[in-house]
């Protein structure tokens, strides 16, 4: 049972295959994410981005294949995975009844993280001023920071992130770029999906995987 | 940096409690909505029926037993749903915590916002139906026991239909048959108080169910959400 530590593939995907609605998305996808990857998923609208990032963390089950955490399939092992992701979907997880700095609170608190700073964290997403705002009340944007702010606070080594760049400004991308780097760079790994090509992120530090639906 | 990453279960189930209230207590309609259908439904049968007292004795705990079961299942539809389409459900699923624990708390604050208000106002409005004063006690200790399991089983029925977009006519076919067992006994209690005579057994069954429900419905509604979330 016991693997070589030194090994730091933290998550495999092994021969996946989805279908929805009788569509073949993505066929026998194979690929494994070390740390300090950055993996950017492409692909048309409806090629299967969403379904894919949602087998990696779980939430839906692939047609055929298996995820693996560490080597070991994540449903063995849900405690230690749900520990060490982090999942920002593109439904943003942010209640419109709340006001930003409770929002973040009940997810840290969730997430078993106590005593964090609420305020630097959502400062470092820009939100200085609104952070007792009810979130229904915030734009677009913001709405999308005050989920980005859980990015600022937590240890779980894999982010999977569905569009995080959604209605954020140019000067926001470029900070959520350098957080992933410094993220990559400090031994985690960070999956995301975007139709935005990444300024800061060099090419050569980003990994890509096509998904085309159309091919048959 | 250092952040400590310490798991409570209390904690998270306090913390999941505190935010459902807090948000219902936002929206208020959505408590008052079931209530004031509660409380509609049983002023309108003295009305309907008319005033013959002993005609309304009889009736009374039918009544006010179908009405609570209905004003649940009004409020019911709504425990998943916001969760579901702003993605916090997601966000529940993936936390570390156990799900069953969050799940609970959800269903107690829903219970907390809908059950306990019927319990309270309850006894007010049995006086409007003529109930025996013997049966107060009766349908106020029914209610009590009997709502925490309509909470329970209607989350179940919940978890599975809220991916639908129109879950509400097959969630009322799904859940209704299993109200069907708290309305007979507990009528039945209430009944046999009226006439002065015991109804532990009947208490003690819809307990067990409560007993029941508490420990095994959490499981099954985290296994229907992980379900509709698929």
């Amino acid at each position: 049972m016991s693997q070589p530590v030194s090994t730091n593939v933290l998550l495999t995907a092994d021969n996946l295959t989805c279908i929805r609605e009788e569509r073949v998305l993505f066929d026998e996808l194979s690929f494994s994410v070390n740390a300090g990857d950055i993996i950017q998923i492409e692909g048309p609208n409806g090629a299967g981005k969403t379904s894919l990032l949602r087998i990696l963390t779980g939430l839906s089950r692939p047609y055929d294949g298996r995820v693996c955490f560490q080597n070991q399939p994540i449903d063995q092992v849900s405690d230690e995975f749900r520990q060490a992701l982090l999942y920002l979907g593109h439904k943003a997880g942010v209640k419109p009844e709340l006001t930003a700095k409770k929002n973040l609170e009940v997810h840290l608190t969730l997430n078993g993280y106590e005593n964090a700073d609420l305020l630097a964290i959502l400062s470092e997403v820009n939100l200085s001023g609104f952070e007792d705002s009810l979130a229904g009340h915030l734009s677009a944007g913001q709405h999308r920071r005050t989920s980005l702010a859980r990015l600022w606070h937590t240890n779980a080594k894999i982010w999977i992130l569905d569009e995080p760049f959604t209605a954020i400004d140019k000067r926001g991308v470029e900070h959520l770029e350098n957080k992933f780097l410094k993220h990559a760079d400090q031994g985690g790994c960070v999956i995301l999906t975007s139709h935005q090509d990444l300024s800061v992120i060099p090419a050569e530090r980003l990994k890509t995987i096509r998904l085309d639906a159309q091919e048959d | 940096m250092d952040k400590s990453n310490q798991l409570s279960y209390c904690r998270g189930f306090f913390t999941v409690l505190k935010r459902d209230v807090a948000i219902a207590l936002r929206q208020r309609g959505d408590i008052f909505n079931p209530l004031l259908f509660f409380i509609m439904v049983i002023t309108l049968f003295p009305l309907g029926i008319g005033p013959e007292p002993n005609t309304l004795a009889r009736i009374a705990p039918g009544i006010i037993w179908v009405a609570a079961l209905l004003s649940a299942m009004l409020s019911l539809e709504r425990l998943f749903k916001a969760d579901f389409n702003d993605g916090t459900l997601e966000q529940m699923l993936l936390s570390p915590q156990p799900l069953t624990i969050l799940v609970l708390a959800k269903v107690l604050a829903h219970w907390i916002l809908t059950g306990l208000p019927l319990v309270l106002i309850s006894p007010l409005l049995a006086l409007l139906l003529n109930l025996d004063h013997q049966a107060y006690l009766a349908l106020v200790l029914t209610l009590l026991l009997g709502t925490p399991v309509l909470s329970l089983l209607g989350a179940i029925g919940v978890a599975l239909t809220v991916g639908l977009n129109k879950g509400g006519v097959l969630l009322s076919l799904l859940i209704l048959p299993l109200y069907i067992p708290i309305l007979i006994f507990a009528t039945s209690a209430i009944d046999a108080a009226g006439m002065s005579l015991p109804y532990d057994g009947q208490l003690a069954i819809i307990a067990a169910m409560l007993a029941g429900s508490l420990t095994m419905a959490p499981f099954a509604i985290g296994a229907a959400l992980k379900v509709s979330t698929n």
